[in-house]
């Protein structure tokens, strides 16, 4: 590993409030340039983790390390690293200009210069000639804006984004994500971002943290998260997936076979992992995996009997709950309309469902 | 099902339609129900407020002629005041003495407020309760308690000879302005903390947060943020000691001897041993003049100084 | 939030400069119970010695018995009136719009900022050209001018601590606005009301300033106490009633502000943590 790849390093940190411990032996190392996410519902510790980078907590045991600093004793205001806040924290009593020059102040610049960086970075968040605003005259989009330019503008080793787009409704969030993506590009810092909205991190991210009650339970690229969940746990998180009760009946080179309910026997390819004849284990496949078909398949995919229980039409997807015999939960199915292979599919009828064994993915029940 | 509805939803317009104009107004307009509810407050202190002070503000032109009055139109109450320098230099020592009582208190009370906004966490309610409890009590025993304290041969001074530290009394201690300035600090404090607590509370801790995230140390985030934005909360302290303290009487008379008195002293005795209610009316008109007119740009150039620096 | 974090560390110069503060703000008044126990005639150290002997005297004095029963009529008259017009204007303010009603607000918290000795010469005016005689009643109408005020100021909060629509909820569900009112509003205010009675009751109890130019032949307590401060051989038994009065007007103000803590607690959001 490069020094470039452990650009930010947080190793071994422990978190206790109290008796209650926050976060739990985490180790992580962010590549320099890289959009980074914590994801994890309320709670989970990625709050926390953020705040430990800003030094607005310290660990309470463990060390983070900035390119190549220890922080640990570096208090917040010297450290370089800076933060968008969940709320923006936009200065009320000062304009747009003076929040974002608020931070410039120690570098004892000229006026015209300070006036030249902040127009400067008006421009780059698209909010020209909004200098003389008052924060109370903003939207919720504009003050998000200003919380990244008076962050960006010091040049920060790392720029930290605790849920920057949570306020924001939809369409709005989705714009800026895209726009979050590009100054990152542009600018080149890391970004370190938290987020419980699992869409919005795989959008952004290059890669990704899930976490859950104070650990990373995966660290992973978008797809590597989506097609290779490591527990039953970051797979439910992470979109939808149907689980299947199994049992592990050979394992060969070539992969294992697995006994699952409703799906019969199935040839998974690739090792996965440790696993030995007569282990419990559930099959999950996601619901876009699978096929909905009139008649039984030929060929070497998988394949069994259903009923439609429910179809619901979404423009560009329908999405079906099949039920398949030795299965309690109905099985999601996500098919794509007009790919020319669908056929008509009312409530009642019976399908088969088909898929490729190659997308199943194995995992121990927890 | 809808037929039901019908039925019960076309009862209350029935008794609606049978009550009278005024019912209806009531039913219709938020304001007017906001005025009926608040009317009672209003009337009664407007009718002992406002009546009270027109008559205050005519009888400051008439004369006092024996046991009555002279009703007789003359601003000669008002010559008066300004011929004299006692009236005056009264005036301006009241100022001046609630001006310094101001300062003091909220200087004292500022890091009180803000040790209990931001750095008390539990037991909060418990802080703010024993911090304005003694407004709420008797304000001539409080000052009277700093008679005891001060007095010739009172705590300080007995406690004082006792250790052997001095010979005689401290007489700078009792009747004098600096036990009126120490007393009425004191008086007042509880009630200068709330404003000033409040304000200090609202502020976003993220904003502070902030601050420091954007690189300044404690010292200069306190002067760039959190004294800002808890003005507010000075302002409001300021005047709610300043305006109440120019009247007082009560301290200057227990514990400021001749060279602590007030102009409040001296319009408690045109009403008392002077005799002289038209004097004392003046007196009255012209201290609500000069408060309102210190309070006004005192306000205003807060706004002032507060739109320069940001 | 821990206490840990970077803003909210301790502070340990800033927590010794509060318990002083604290200590100091109730230090002078301890000494009028101090020495109300000491068996002398003069308040000075050495203390004498313990006695009761003080306070035997004061139960004796039927012109204390007199001055207290006077205090108390008017402060219940004071703040029953008070907290009743109170109750209504608090929610005037705080659930209707209505144009001018920041000026009004202003108007009615007048009289908490406004020196009272200009009340108190204005209403010692007013009654006498309306030829009214002095009397208890005219002291509780001067009184009434400042505890409306502070009334209002506790109920606040109270209103604004709950939210309107649960008041709808009673309208919709067919109550009408005096039943609302009775079955939602009250109880809900209810610790607001108790903590106005109280505290509203205590300053009309402990007020001098109004008293002082609006009383007749009748003197409320502390207008006799004012009386006795002349007489240097009545000093300690007014040391005794003195810290009567304050051992009372202390409990019930914590009393009052103790029951009313929530509607404080909305000013101090964020304390739960």
């Amino acid at each position: 590993m490069t020094p470039q790849d452990r650009f930010i390093s947080i190793r071994n940190v422990d978190k206790y409030f109290g008796s209650f411990q926050a976060i739990s032996d985490v180790s992580i190392d962010i590549g320099h340039g890289e959009f980074f996410s914590l994801l994890g519902s309320s709670g989970c510790g990625k709050t926390t983790l953020l705040r430990m980078l800003a030094g607005f907590e310290n660990p309470s045991s463990g060390g983070i390390f900035i390119d190549g600093q220890p922080m640990t004793d570096v208090p917040p205001h010297l450290r370089p690293v800076n933060m968008v806040f969940q709320n923006y924290a936009i200065f009320p009593h000062l304009n747009v200009r003076d929040n974002i020059a608020y931070g410039l102040r120690r570098q004892k610049l000229s006026g015209a210069k300070v006036n030249g960086m902040v127009g400067e970075m008006l421009d780059l968040i698209k909010l020209p000639g909004y200098g003389n605003r008052k924060a109370n005259e903003l939207s919720g989009g504009q003050r998000q804006r200003v919380a990244l330019a008076r962050a960006l503008i010091l040049r920060p080793k790392v720029l930290l984004l605790d849920e920057p787009l949570g306020a924001l409704d939809k369409q709005l969030r989705e714009q800026m994500q895209l726009e979050l993506r590009e100054l990152q590009r542009t600018v080149g810092i890391t970004f370190v971002f938290v987020t419980h909205d699992q869409e919005e991190a795989l959008t952004l991210s290059d890669r990704i943290a899930v976490m859950s009650r104070g650990e990373v339970l995966q660290l992973d690229t978008p797809t590597g998260l989506y097609e290779r969940p490591v527990s039953r746990e970051v797979a439910s998180f992470i979109g939808t997936m149907n689980f299947f009760d199994g049992r592990v009946t050979g394992s060969d080179a070539a992969g294992l076979t697995v006994d699952a309910a409703g799906l019969g026997t199935l040839h998974i390819p690739g090792p996965k992992g440790a696993f030995t004849d007569g282990d419990t284990v559930h099959v999950a496949l996601r619901p876009e995996r699978f096929e909905l078909a009139g008649e039984a398949p030929a060929g070497e995919s998988g394949h069994a009997r259903g009923v439609v229980r429910n179809a619901a039409y979404l423009g560009e997807r329908s999405h079906y709950y099949v039920e398949l015999e030795g299965v309690e939960a109905p099985v999601a199915v996500s098919a794509q309309n007009g790919s020319g292979s669908s056929f008509s599919v009312s409530e009642g009828s019976p399908v088969w469902l088909k898929w490729h064994n190659e997308a199943a993915v194995v995992l121990r029940p927890e | 099902m809808s037929d039901q509805t019908l039925q019960t939803r076309s009862a209350p317009v029935a008794t609606q339609a049978t009550a009278g104009r005024f019912g209806r107004l009531m039913q219709r307009s938020e304001a007017a129900r906001g005025y009926a509810l608040l009317a009672p407050s209003l009337i009664f202190l407007g009718v002992l407020i406002l009546v009270p002070f027109g008559i205050l503000l005519v009888m400051s032109f008439w004369t006092a002629s024996g046991f009555g009055f002279d009703t007789g139109f003359t601003t000669a109450n008002y010559q008066k005041f300004f011929e004299r320098p006692i009236y005056t230099a009264l005036l301006n020592r009241s100022l001046f003495i609630s001006g310094m009582v101001t300062v003091f208190t909220v200087l004292l009370c500022y890091p009180m407020a803000y040790y209990v906004a931001f750095h008390v966490h539990r037991h909060k309610m418990l802080w703010i309760v024993l911090m304005t409890l003694p407004f709420w009590t008797s304000y001539l025993l409080r000052v009277f308690a700093w008679k005891v304290v001060l007095g010739y041969e009172g705590v300080i001074n007995s406690a004082l000879m006792n250790m052997g530290l001095i010979e005689a009394p401290l007489e700078f201690l009792l009747y004098s302005q600096q036990a009126v300035i120490i007393t009425l600090a004191h008086a007042w404090a509880a009630f200068a903390i709330l404003p000033l607590y409040v304000s200090l509370e609202k502020i976003d801790k993220s904003l502070l947060e902030a601050a420091t995230d954007l690189g300044d140390g404690p010292v200069r985030r306190f002067f760039r943020i959190t004294l800002p934005l808890s003005l507010p909360g000075v302002i409001s302290a300021s005047l709610l000691i300043f305006i109440p303290t120019t009247g007082d009487y009560i301290t200057p008379a227990l514990l400021g001897g001749p060279d602590g008195a007030m102009i409040g002293n001296l319009i408690q005795k045109q009403f008392g041993p002077i005799n002289n209610w038209p004097m004392g009316a003046a007196l009255s008109i012209i201290l609500m003049l000069c408060i309102a007119t210190i309070s006004l740009v005192f306000i205003l150039l807060t706004l002032f100084v507060r739109k320069r620096v940001s | 939030m821990s206490g840990e974090s970077y803003i909210r560390r301790p502070n340990r110069p800033l927590q010794i400069y509060a318990v002083v503060f604290l200590i100091l703000l109730y230090v002078p008044v301890m000494f009028l119970p101090l020495f109300s126990f000491n068996d002398s005639l003069y308040v000075r150290f050495p203390l004498e010695g313990f006695t009761l002997q003080w306070y035997g005297e004061l139960f004796q004095r039927d012109a204390v018995w007199n001055a207290l029963w006077n205090s108390v009529r008017v402060g219940v008259v004071v703040a029953v009136f008070s907290t009743t017009l109170g109750v209504f204007a608090a929610k005037a303010i705080t659930r209707y719009r209505m144009p001018g009603k920041g000026p009004m607000v202003t108007f009615i918290m007048l009289p908490l900022v406004v020196p009272l000795i200009i009340f108190g010469v204005a209403l010692l005016v007013l009654l006498s050209q309306l030829g009214v005689a002095l009397s208890l009643y005219t002291v509780a109408i001067g009184h009434m001018i400042v505890c409306l005020p502070f009334s209002i100021a506790v109920l606040i909060p109270r209103f604004e601590g709950f939210d309107a629509s649960i008041e709808e909820a009673s309208a919709d569900l067919g109550e009408n606005a005096f039943w609302t009112f009775w079955r939602v509003t009250l109880p809900m205010v209810g610790p607001g009301v108790v903590a106005s009675l109280m505290l509203t009751f205590t300053v009309s109890f402990d007020e001098f300033i109004l008293a002082f130019f609006l009383s007749g032949t009748e003197p409320t307590l502390p207008m006799y106490i004012w009386g006795q401060l002349r007489f240097p051989q009545q000093f300690p038994s007014i040391l005794a009633l003195s810290s009567i009065i304050i051992f009372v007007s202390f409990v019930l103000v914590f009393a009052g502000q103790w029951i009313n803590r929530g509607a404080l607690s909305g000013s101090a959001k964020g304390s739960v943590s």
